[in-house]
């Protein structure tokens, strides 16, 4: 229990300091938005295309996104020295993921909603309908992103050329989660929507298994 | 020195031996022709490419829980060596689909997961490159071992369910799979005579890497 609670004030701090200055948020926001319009250009959003190729193009920006956002994730503390003080702070390092993995969640799923309604539009595709659908993939999905981001993101943080390092390591590891949330994106947009379960209990299985993970080995990415 | 010529001689004969058994003692597949013959060199590199990785991964577990410089260097010269044999194996793999799929590459479940898992072992040894100090060096990279490895079954599976195309599993694949028996002694012997490669290099490379180590630790002591 008190892991939990730990992480509950962790997530607090991280949320305060992200709050704070908005830096993060508002850059990545820019970033997802500029890079949705670029792919826009790249074909004709009213064809029948759009529905095939744009969700594969929304999980791409998200990876893209994410790849920059988990960026100062570890990088933060380290550059203001705080590290060793969370690490001191709690007795089990998992916390510090918790509050992370939290945040990062957080703050992709804002990102990712707040980016909708501008996909929608661009690329000519109903998602009202098939709004909660979509959520629970987004969750699913977010939740896999920032699990493999935040641990990969304590290991590029101590090494060099970290900011190219990070995409390099988490892109090709997120793969999974990538063919599955754009399958079932495809299926919820489709003329006619459906859901494919498969694929949610898919992301599902992803997410327990670097869950388990972290939890496994969350202490040693920590240690000094 | 002499001990070494020998065990390459030996290695030598036995992968000498397999190749002619390829070519001059298993029959001509009816169908594919004499394209068919690439299959014993490319499915038996995969498969000692395959147990190469899960060296590295065992190498990279017993690093974090047991330390030691000798997992460490089990751990970087297993992928290097995993890495060499995979290489191999997506360039025979179009040589032998193009004429017999007419393509030189598709996204299936077997394909598309071995070359993730190519990334993910170049990645493994960029991320290598990037730490100074050595201990962090072989926790860091062990740890993205482990997850990269826990994340090959998730890709295959993801990319076996969405889109397939790969020939079903002809040794163990299940009733009515198979191979005439003169090509499956010769296949195993092949497999045989790759594992024996492999072996032979990662022993070379392992002890290579101990030696590299040793000068380092040396370089370190003269400069304090």
């Amino acid at each position: 229990m008190s892991v939990l609670s730990n992480a509950a004030v962790l997530l607090g701090k991280e949320l305060r300091t992200e709050f704070r200055s908005r830096e993060l948020l508002t850059t990545t926001i820019v970033f997802v938005v500029m890079v949705i319009i670029l792919f826009s250009f790249t074909f004709n959003s009213f064809s029948e295309d759009s529905r095939r190729f744009a969700p594969g193009l929304l999980w791409l920006s998200f990876l893209f996104a994410a790849s920059l956002m988990l960026q100062p994730c570890f990088l933060r503390e380290q550059s203001n020295d705080t590290l060793s003080a969370l690490r001191l702070s709690v007795s089990d390092a998992f916390a510090i993921f918790l509050a992370k993995l939290a945040a990062n969640t957080l703050f992709l799923l804002i990102t990712e909603i707040l980016l909708l309604p501008i996909f929608a539009a661009l690329y000519n595709v109903q998602v009202v309908p098939v709004l909660h659908w979509l959520l629970l993939v987004f969750v699913l999905g977010s939740l896999g992103v920032s699990l493999a981001g935040t641990a990969l993101s304590a290991i590029s943080a101590q090494a060099r050329m970290r900011e190219l390092l990070l995409p390099l390591l988490l892109l090709p590891l997120l793969t999974p989660v990538l063919v599955a949330s754009a399958e079932v994106t495809v299926g919820l947009l489709d003329r006619n929507p459906y859901m494919q379960w498969k694929g949610v209990g898919f992301l599902a299985l992803f997410d327990v298994v670097f869950l388990t993970a972290l939890w496994l080995f969350g202490e040693y990415l920590l240690e000094e | 020195m002499g001990k070494r010529v020998v065990t390459a001689a030996i290695v030598f004969a036995f992968v000498a031996t397999a190749t002619y058994a390829s070519f001059y003692i298993a029959p001509t597949e009816r169908t594919m022709g004499l394209i068919q013959k690439i299959f014993y060199f490319h499915a038996s590199c995969a498969w000692a490419g395959m147990t190469a990785f899960l060296v590295c991964f065992a190498g990279n577990l017993l690093y974090v829980w047991r330390r030691g410089d000798k997992w460490d260097a089990l751990g970087v010269a297993s992928a290097e060596v995993g890495l060499a044999f995979i290489t191999i194996v997506l360039i025979t793999g179009p040589i032998w689909a193009k004429p017999v799929w007419g393509i030189w590459w598709t996204w299936d479940a077997r394909l598309t997961s071995t070359f993730v898992l190519w990334l993910l072992y170049i990645s493994y040894l960029l991320l290598r490159t990037l730490v100074e100090e050595p201990d962090r060096r072989a926790l860091l990279s062990a740890l993205f071992g482990i997850f990269a490895f826990l994340d090959v079954p998730l890709v295959f599976g993801a990319i076996r369910w969405w889109r397939t195309q790969h020939p079903a599993p002809v040794i163990m694949g299940g009733p009515g799979s198979g191979l005439e028996p003169t090509m499956r002694k010769v296949f195993f012997f092949n497999v045989l005579a790759m594992h024996i490669l492999m072996g032979f290099l990662i022993a070379a490379r392992y002890g290579l890497e101990r030696l590299r180590c040793e000068v380092e630790a040396i370089q370190r002591e003269e400069v304090l």
